[in-house]
């Protein structure tokens, strides 16, 4: 276990410059004390070019979104290929009008994966080239990982 | 007189013998190039990460054996790792060493599947059953550690669900020395046939621009180039105590991705070498609440499967149940990129660059 | 006593319906007819023979056991599999081209079944001792393609259709390299009766006069047989079955039949023309010529199967490639050098 703790005693600190970087050179931003980054929505897209162009994170790992009933937080998680160094995003949006720019001019990872929140959770992306439904039907109706949704279960 | 020419629709899948299960796959051909492709997921749609929901944080274990089943250990690791990491748990370093050992013995297996299944795909049918004989002495392995050979859930919050049974180490060595010589065996048969390189190489490349830009992972971004092995840059579990190589391959070909594999093999059985030599002794489980009920908060946390970077995200609202559960499925995002990679290829290309991407469907549709 | 077995029960047979007064167009006729059964009875024997011993070889190269439940070592699966096809339903589909759907399978026995009448199966075992014996081989068997062409348009599938469209494409282009490779032999020989240029080994076999003939025959008839690395036709990782999607029941017993009967038939040709036919090696003459033959055959048969469990698929583009760009090519150069050859030293 001594390997694991030296290695994060390394990258921990350089981590949190990282992040006080990031909050110096945007003031929006709000970063909570376990180290994500709450980006108001309509400077996401500014963020996130520059994350990508002058931070280095060049690698978007995964994009998810959250219902809270209230609101709907979406999720991003960006690295930095052949580093350690992560970034945790939330963006919260409106839950009855989810709308959210697109990722993918950015990076090309986000194509399927916002797909995918599309489906389920109905979160819409604007200038996607191709939001269409990716794992149900296309004539599916509703949003299944919306908290509120009802389904046909076989047990509990 | 004019011949009219036109392009035609072939519908290759969901039942397809080289699709790896139930994916579908809209090819827009002119004579046998393809001209356009339009993958369609999702035949095995579960939502699991929807069931997870209405399921306390242990019952959710034996549903991430169903997403890479081919690799359930690495899958277990993912969740029970995400879920420590919320409740702040140390797991015991004699789990931490079984978590490697078998972890490893997974990623083994599935590439032992990904290479048989490349060989098949390309119609070199004896090279699968091969793979196939070597991967049985591993699920041999697992059922001895936990009863099952596919659907391992093994892995508990905390630990493992009990120590390692008596003569799995001698075993366990025993097909480790064996193994190394059926690699080679491999690489006679498969990896040095003239058909298989000619059909592999220069076949569906991938610069490491684009992998990067399209979040691809695994073996399929280090193909291109791309050293960005979570083992390595950022080590989870003891990792950092194994010597170990992260290959690299540079072409970003079938046959790249392919051989790729093979060398991770090799690697797998240097470090279970190591962790079987060293295994220490102490409890397989940390002690941890009855009923478990992380603290109200999320975390990401994503580990090195076999396919490529596993991810977890977890939303705990202080309930026993989770609140929300994502994975980050490798297969799924590798298969984002797929329509711009068979365009322009043949349609026995279109199964070689399948085959080499290595997907599970029960990952890429959850 | 061996040697005649065929010839002196044929004899024994013409002899009865002489004695019998039997007219003699009649007795011709019937000959004949037994002939030509007898040819027909070998063939799906060898046929069934031959998908048992592909599965049992396949299992061998494989690691696996193969077929052994039914009968002993389970000699009867292929016999049983047959008797299964045939019970069952016939499904046509509903957009097939019904007519020729159903005359594909027929026909797809008719090109072996007449190019074995003129096999030479021992010394003066030839259904019919034909003088362009060769000729009317490739002439035979070049109209397999059509049949399959068959099956693959009136299926209405796009998977047969594709596989239709590659077996015209691949036989084809190996009818090339097959028939040039032949020439060389022929050259040799001056004739093309089967039985005159298994004559002309008496001395030596032309495997070791044209090496080069006797490989590019060899993989051209892997290409004319569908077999792995050629087997585009069916690729099942590829095109599920090719022209062959849409049959079950007899029709496809029929395909998988007719598949066997033409490995038999090449490795009959290969026999023939490079390994001496029914001549004994070393003057081994102790065991009856048909014995060799069908030895030598079996050889052959056991080659094609070895190689087709080793080896993966070729892709369409180089497929052609190698029959256009390596293998014709070579085949002219050898016919060249033969004809030199001959002509430096035999004149």
């Amino acid at each position: 276990m001594d390997d694991i703790s030296n290695v994060s005693k390394i990258t921990e600190p350089v981590q949190k410059r990282i992040l006080a970087k990031i909050a110096a050179a945007h003031p929006e931003i709000n970063v909570s004390e376990a180290g994500h980054l709450h980006v108001p929505v309509d400077s996401l897209t500014a963020v996130m070019r520059d994350l990508k162009e002058n931070f280095g994170f060049d690698y978007l790992s995964n994009v998810t979104a959250v219902d809270y009933l209230e609101y709907m937080n979406v999720v991003y998680d960006l690295c930095r290929v052949g580093t350690p160094y992560m970034l945790h995003i939330i963006v919260r949006i409106d839950r009855e009008n989810p709308v959210v720019p697109s990722m993918v001019p950015l990076w090309g990872g986000a194509l399927w994966q916002e797909r995918e929140i599309y489906d389920l959770l109905g979160v819409i992306f604007t200038k996607h080239p191709d939001l269409r439904r990716i794992l149900l039907d296309d004539t599916w109706e509703d949003h299944p990982l919306r908290r509120d949704y009802q389904w046909m279960s076989g047990r509990d | 007189m004019a011949v009219r020419q036109e392009e035609f629709v072939l519908n290759m899948g969901p039942q397809h013998p080289s699709t790896h299960g139930v994916f579908r796959i809209v090819l827009t051909l002119d004579g046998e190039t393809v001209v356009k492709a339009d993958p369609v997921p999702g035949y095995l749609h579960r939502g699991i990460e929807k069931l997870a929901e209405a399921r306390t944080y242990t019952q959710v274990i034996p549903y991430t054996d169903r997403l890479d089943y081919l690799a359930s250990m690495l899958m277990n690791w993912g969740y029970v790792q995400a879920v420590e990491k919320l409740m702040g748990i140390e797991v015991p370093l004699r789990a931490e060493y079984i978590r490697v050992i078998v972890g490893e013995l997974a990623r083994i297996a599935s590439h032992l599947v990904a290479t048989g299944a490349m060989a098949s795909d390309l119609g070199g049918l004896t090279g699968f059953l091969y793979t196939f004989r070597d991967r049985e002495e591993i699920l041999d392995l697992f059922e001895m550690v936990c009863g099952s050979r596919l659907t391992a859930s093994y892995m508990r919050i905390g630990g493992v669900a009990k120590d390692l049974p008596e003569g799995f180490v001698p075993k366990a060595k025993e097909f480790l020395k064996k193994f190394t010589l059926s690699l080679a065996e491999y690489n006679g048969l498969i990896t040095g046939n003239e058909i298989f390189q000619r059909r592999t190489k220069n076949v569906g490349i991938l610069s490491a621009e684009k992998a990067v830009d399209m979040s691809l992972s695994g073996p399929v971004l280090r193909a291109s180039g791309v050293g960005h092995d979570l083992r390595k840059v950022r080590p989870y579990s003891i990792y950092p105590q194994f010597e170990f190589e992260v290959p690299l391959r540079t072409n970003g070909d079938c046959f790249d991705r392919y051989y790729l594999r093979v060398l991770e093999m090799a690697e797998s059985v240097k470090i279970i070498e190591q962790a079987l030599a060293s295994l220490p002794e102490g409890p397989v489980m940390a002690k941890i609440p009855r009923i478990i009920k992380p603290p109200a908060g999320e975390v990401y946390t994503e580990i090195e499967s076999s396919k490529g970077i596993m991810g977890v995200y977890i939303v705990s609202d202080g309930s026993p149940k989770p609140y929300r559960v994502h994975f980050r499925r490798p297969s799924f995002i590798n298969l984002g990129y797929l329509a711009e990679m068979v365009r322009g290829w043949k349609v026995a290309d279109v199964v070689a660059i399948l085959g080499s991407l290595d997907i599970v469907l029960g990952e890429v549709d959850c | 006593m061996l040697e005649n077995i065929f010839v002196s029960s044929l004899n024994w047979l013409k002899n009865l319906m002489a004695a019998v007064e039997l007219p003699a167009p009649l007795a011709d006729m019937l000959i004949l007819v037994i002939k030509l059964a007898a040819i027909l009875g070998f063939i799906l024997i060898n046929a069934l023979w031959l998908v048992y011993m592909e599965r049992k070889v396949s299992a061998f190269i494989q690691g696996r056991i193969g077929p052994n439940r039914v009968g002993p070592f389970g000699l009867l699966q292929t016999t049983m599999d047959v008797l299964k096809l045939i019970s069952k339903e016939i499904i046509i589909p509903a957009a097939a081209d019904k007519k020729l759907f159903l005359l594909a399978p027929l026909m797809i026995f008719v090109p072996p079944l007449a190019i074995f009448a003129i096999v030479p199966f021992g010394k003066g075992m030839a259904a019919i001792d034909l003088n362009l014996g060769v000729y009317y081989f490739v002439a035979m068997a070049s109209l397999s393609t059509v049949i399959i062409w068959m099956a693959g348009w009136s299926s209405n599938n796009k998977y047969a259709l594709l596989g239709g469209m590659r077996v015209v494409a691949q036989m084809v282009s190996y009818e090339m390299p097959l028939i040039l490779s032949m020439i060389g032999v022929i050259i040799l020989t001056g004739t093309l009766n089967m039985n005159g240029i298994i004559q002309a080994q008496e001395k030596v076999w032309f495997i070791f006069l044209q090496p080069v003939a006797a490989t590019i025959y060899l993989i051209a008839a892997l290409a004319e047989t569908n077999r792995t690395p050629f087997d585009l036709v069916e690729g099942e990782s590829e095109i599920i079955s090719g022209p062959f999607t849409e049959y079950s029941g007899m029709g496809f017993a029929f395909f998988f039949l007719a598949e066997y009967a033409n490995v038999l038939l090449v490795s009959v040709m290969a026999t023939t023309l490079f390994f001496g036919g029914w001549l004994a090696p070393f003057g081994w003459t102790f065991l009856p010529s048909w014995f060799w033959f069908i030895f030598k055959v079996y050889i052959m048969v056991f080659i094609f199967m070895w190689v087709r469990w080793t080896f993966p698929r070729i892709r369409v583009d180089q497929l052609m490639g190698f029959a256009w760009k390596v293998l014709v090519p070579l085949a002219i150069a050898n016919i060249f050098l033969t004809g030199l050859g001959k002509y430096l030293f035999l004149s």
